[in-house]
């Protein structure tokens, strides 16, 4: 059992890259077949995630999954250097690799249907699965060094995507994404080898609760990673590589760039940050939360102002991200765990968000909110998707959103003392705020007579629906079972942090 | 058993049925599971009410952060069952009503499945014994009323107004939302039930969101607005749902805020200038739909005013016979709108003889808001002033000073309602009509107006109408039945001394108001107000002024955070990369240097490195 758990454990990294190796193998005439054979593999990821991740309820065997990694592989890579390929699956990981392997699906089905203008398809799907193979390692890493290659197999094929099917502007938008998440991977490479160096070891297992590291320590790696994450997740002021890179982003690209891209910051934070320097993560903590706070609310008001579609969703990713890093900073189990469902939350919602704002970009050639107007006269379907999705991200209970964003107000009261319970009040009045600003882009996208850029535009298609659907579900089945996001969370975070307890 | 399963059914069943008629796009269909869905939840409460006699109690475990546990947790008393009951009569109704009145609407199917929605929601905030369970259907019911007052295409105001209900009630639920945060670190439970005392704060948040959601100064704003919705939308927001939800979780919670003086004489102010204001600038408006909204926000201060003094009893029982004389009053206008065509009081005029059925409804309804007896507001109203009255004798948990407040607001306030009550009654239905022509332009549903005098609206319109107007009628006689007053703790009704003074003032307000009408026909009674008219028909300008302090201040923050983010955040970064690009070229230009100077720059370079190594190796 173990060794087909471990198999299961690999094969969900490899059939990716596999899938990308087939894709690129394949003739340039069979354009087309390379995107379906792309999505098969997508497919194939995704059944591979889902079983290792509901093994230990699918059997009843394999450990139980309140307790640590239910699947874990551990073989030596260089030797010389301690370093681990070592790979494990657990409570906190086990969501976020669902909902990358379901992103990356409906991305590569997406692609099948419609390949964005300034390259092939072929290409595109390839990238989606080297990215998504990326990303799922980071996420079930569980060596320091292994977790920092995976984190930056990630950065080139998000550049090539941007770069290559972008909007107008993409060149400068992907240079910048590109060269201001580099400098956030030196930090991350420095504190990789602070903590390694000074630990003798990278196994965020052992690591996890402080390893007795010295205080000096667990300070400057925790600013290291801090900073290192914070340019990925991204907090304020780190933030202003996302909105040009969101605007031109293709579709598909700002589907995973805001879905898992940034999770990927703010599950470093958690696993790496909070668990290898807790000390550190204690002594940030106020910074921290006025920083997410202030993301929140910079975010928010910033959307108010906002003139374009894309641009308006990515800058509210800030903000909602600004939600997820306050219950990270709360340092507390309650607020980590708002953070883990809220981190789910906004890729199933902002995946969805991206998805319309781009269907309506394409079939409108615009995504200037004054041009737009009055889509619920043309494409009622189309405008009531937009709507549910703009309901859902601004936090309304019963669906998907609402945890993340009640909890981390609830954990930062819980905190206590004068500091934390002006940011729960600040952090509750940008939830106010991001309702503002969905509501102003409900009414000038949906509401009012139709526009001349939208009308006759073609309804939803086939495809579009199988690509949407499962996040509309997801968003509301997250919000309704929350436990599916948060089952077998407690004991990893309570461990993570309990050793300061 | 029963209990057990039928608990959670309650509000499931609307719910479920709203959220599978939002996927229809056929018209039959979506009717039938919206009538459904109300019948059925109607269904449940009527059995729960006869066949269960303790408080319900259900809890599932739902999901855990940390340690705070949120339960799928219900709790319904029989006073909630009877709240239960008023919501889902009032759904029916609505639901029947809609059905002719949007009947060439080419989205009456989402809307159907919106009103099904809202009243699941309701019934959650109803039902529900955990307060995040709670807050769901708080805030899904701020989403409906969002949808469904934005539902009319045809009305410019309507996107607007739809948001200011959702956003100013947003506002409201900041507090809410903090409020309950504090209860439930301060007790470590959501559990309503097991919640035992509460920090004046966490309450004074709770009132927040309460006066947002029941359209409370100064979170009122929203209220009058809110009529760009269908009128049938406009019946179940001021009837059943949304606006009785705040008063209700005050109820809820009463327990709590029975311990905290402070909060209840916070309370106490609220409903006074609430009731004040309400049925002043109801005097002055000429929109039929606006005056009963007013009233709304006035009755709602009623009720919240007996809550501010210590007896949820009677701000119950005013819930209970308001759903019932408010959703008349606005089917009934909605008859009268069908008809004419106009909101406008100033078109209207003599439709008694025309509209038999809908002028009887309005009698009943203006009759019962104006607290006539024996009508059903008489007697809720009645005891609303006797628990002031005893407030003010220093017996109850709320402040003496508090319950002078109350009071006299209350009294100041039965006199105006009776004047603008009767005011309306005068306008739309007794004198000459006022208009030549009786079909105008519609403002409000589509419907071809049949060449004509105006008539009484088609049956699925009336019959809610008819049976509506029973309770409006008779709710009020409820208070002598042992069982309705053990439900709600209400005390036998005692008819003292104490109600002339009411009644007196009921019959100054009525007396002055026709007397006005009378003495110069066909002119408005409101022109007596003179120059307060235009400050009261623009509800004392609060709206300019929450656009003033709130709006304009927030907008201008957020260019100012958009400025910083773009000129200082974004172009720190932009500029580090010019800056770094300038420094390569620079560094590049010195490079491709002419060889003479090349040439010196390398011999200069020699002669440097040369000096540091005899120095270094000097000094070794």
């Amino acid at each position: 059992m173990t060794l087909l758990l471990q198999i299961l454990l690999v094969a969900v990294v490899a059939i990716p890259v596999a899938g990308a190796a087939v894709v690129a193998l394949m003739p340039a005439s069979r354009d087309r077949g390379a995107r379906v054979v792309a999505t098969v593999f997508a497919a194939a990821g995704l059944v591979a995630a889902l079983v290792l991740v509901l093994w230990p309820y699918l059997r009843g065997v394999g450990g139980d999954p309140t307790l640590g990694p239910w699947a874990e592989i551990d073989a030596a890579w260089v030797p010389a250097l301690g370093v681990d390929f070592h790979l494990g699956v657990d409570g906190l990981s086990a969501p976020l690799v669902v909902l990358t392997a379901l992103l990356t699906l409906l991305c590569c089905a997406y692609t099948v249907w419609k390949v964005p203008a300034g390259g092939s398809g072929r290409t595109l799907a390839g990238l989606l699965l080297i990215l998504e193979a990326g990303i799922l390692g980071t996420f079930l890493a569980l060596d320091l060094v292994l977790f920092f290659v995976f984190f930056e197999v990630v950065l080139l094929p998000m550049y090539a995507v941007i770069a290559g099917w972008g909007g107008p502007d993409r060149r400068r938008a992907a240079r910048k994404f590109v060269l201001y998440t580099l400098f956030g991977s030196v930090l991350l490479l420095l504190g990789v080898f602070t903590v390694v160096v000074a630990a003798g070891t990278g196994d965020m297992l052992a690591l996890a609760g402080g390893f007795g590291l010295s205080h000096t320590t667990q300070y400057v790696a925790f600013a290291l990673f801090a900073v290192a994450f914070a340019v990925k997740a991204p907090l304020w002021p780190l933030h202003s590589w996302l909105p040009d890179a969101h605007t031109e982003a293709p579709t598909v690209g700002s589907v995973i760039l805001a879905g898992v891209l940034l999770k990927m910051g703010t599950y470093g934070l958690i696993r790496v940050g909070v668990g290898v320097a807790p000390e550190g993560a204690v002594w940030a903590s106020p910074v921290l939360g006025i920083l997410a706070v202030a993301a929140i609310l910079v975010g928010s008001l910033v959307c108010l102002r906002q003139t374009e579609l894309k641009r308006l969703i990515a800058y509210s990713s800030v903000s909602h991200m600004g939600f997820v890093l306050l219950g990270i900073a709360t340092h507390t189990v309650t607020g980590l765990q708002a953070a883990l469902i809220g981190n789910i939350a906004h890729g199933v919602i902002t995946g969805l968000l991206f998805f319309l704002a781009g269907a309506i970009k394409d079939r409108t050639h615009t995504g200037a909110l004054a041009d737009l107007g009055g889509l619920r006269e043309t494409a009622p379907r189309l405008a009531g998707l937009l709507g549910f999705a703009a309901i859902a991200s601004l936090g309304l209970p019963g669906l998907a959103g609402f945890w993340g964003e009640a909890f981390a107000v609830v954990a930062a009261v819980e905190r206590g003392g004068a500091l934390w319970t002006t940011l729960a009040v600040l952090a509750a009045l940008g939830g106010a705020l991001t309702a503002v600003y969905f509501l102003r882009l409900l009414r000038r996208v949906t509401h009012g007579p139709a526009s001349p850029a939208v009308t006759g535009v073609p309804a939803i298609s086939r495809p579009e629906w199988w690509a949407w659907s499962p996040l509309v579900l997801l968003a509301l089945a997250v919000g309704l079972v929350p436990a599916l996001a948060l089952t077998g969370t407690l004991d990893p975070l309570a461990a993570l942090t309990g050793a300061l307890r | 058993m029963t209990a057990d399963v039928l608990t959670p059914l309650l509000s499931g069943v609307p719910l479920v049925l709203g959220l599978l008629g939002l996927l229809l796009t056929n018209r039959r269909t979506a009717a039938t599971l919206g009538i459904a869905g109300a019948a059925i939840a109607l269904a449940i409460t009527v059995l729960l009410l006869a066949l269960v006699d303790d408080p319900i109690r259900v809890t599932t475990d739902w999901v855990a952060f940390g340690d705070y546990h949120v339960t799928l947790g219900y709790g319904l008393g029989p006073a909630a069952l009877y709240v239960a009951l008023a919501v889902t009569v009032v759904a029916l109704c609505v639901q029947v009503y809609s059905v002719a009145y949007l009947h060439d609407d080419q989205r009456y199917a989402p809307y159907a499945a919106q009103v099904s929605l809202f009243t699941g929601a309701m019934l959650l905030v109803v039902s529900a014994n955990d307060l995040i369970l709670l807050l769901i259907g708080w805030e899904v019911m701020g989403a409906c009323s969002y949808l469904l007052i934005g539902h009319d295409r045809r009305l410019p105001e309507a996107p607007a107004a739809a948001v200011k209900a959702f956003v100013v009630t947003r506002v409201g639920d900041v507090g809410f939302l903090l409020g309950i945060a504090w209860l439930g670190v301060s007790q470590g439970t959501f559990e309503i039930d097991r919640i035992t005392e509460a920090p004046t704060v966490a309450l004074l948040l709770i009132l927040a969101g309460v006066a947002g959601k029941s359209a409370q100064f100064p979170l009122h704003t929203w209220l009058p607005d809110a009529m760009a919705g269908p009128t049938p939308i406009s019946a179940l927001i001021h009837a059943a749902t949304m606006v009785a939800a705040g008063v209700f979780v005050v109820f809820r919670l009463f327990p709590l805020f029975a311990g905290s003086p402070a909060a209840l004489a916070v309370l106490g102010v609220m409903a006074a200038v609430t009731l004040l204001l309400g049925a002043l600038t109801a005097t002055a408006q000429d929109d039929l739909k606006r005056v009963l909204a007013w009233s709304t926000v006035s009755q709602i201060g009623y009720m919240t005013a007996a809550l501010a003094v210590g007896s949820p009893a009677a701000a119950l029982f005013h819930l209970l016979s308001h759903a019932a004389f408010k959703a008349l009053l606005f089917l009934a206008a909605g008859a009268v709108i069908h008809a004419l065509g106009t909101n406008s009081l100033t078109h209207m005029g003599g439709l008694r003889r025309h509209m038999p059925v809908t002028f009887w409804s309005f009698v009943i309804g203006l009759g019962a808001l104006a607290g006539v007896p024996p009508l059903s507001g008489f007697w809720s109203k009645e005891n609303v002033l006797v628990a002031a009255a005893h407030a003010i004798e220093g017996d109850g948990p709320a402040p003496v000073w508090a319950g002078w407040v109350v009071y006299v607001a209350a009294l100041a306030g039965v006199a105006i309602t009776a004047w603008y009550a009767t005011r309306l009654l005068l306008r739309t239905f007794f004198g000459r009509s006022r208009s030549e022509q009786w079909s105008v332009g519609f403002d409000d549903a589509r419907y071809d107006v049949p060449p004509g005098p105006p008539h009484d609206p088609p049956r699925a319109m009336r019959w809610p109408l008819i049976v509506l107007a029973v309770p409006a009628l008779l709710a009020g006689f409820a208070a002598f039945l042992p069982a309705f007053r053990a439900a709600l703790e209400l005390e036998s009704p005692h008819l003292s001394v104490s109600i002339v003074l009411p009644l007196l003032l009921t019959a100054v307000g009525i007396a002055n108001a026709w007397w006005l009408w009378h003495s110069a026909p066909g002119h408005d009674p409101v022109r007596e107000l003179g120059r307060a008219r235009p400050l009261l028909a623009a509800g004392f300008r609060i709206d300019q002024l929450q656009h003033l302090l709130v709006v304009r201040p927030t907008r201008a923050l957020a260019t100012a955070v958009l400025r910083v983010d773009e000129r200082v955040v974004d172009a720190a970064v932009e500029g580090t990369g010019t800056t770094a690009t300038r420094l390569g070229a620079a560094l590049a230009t010195v490079h491709r240097t002419a060889l003479p100077r090349a040439a010196v720059a390398v011999f200069a370079g020699v002669l440097v490195l040369g000096a540091v190594a005899a120095i270094v190796g000097a000094a070794a």
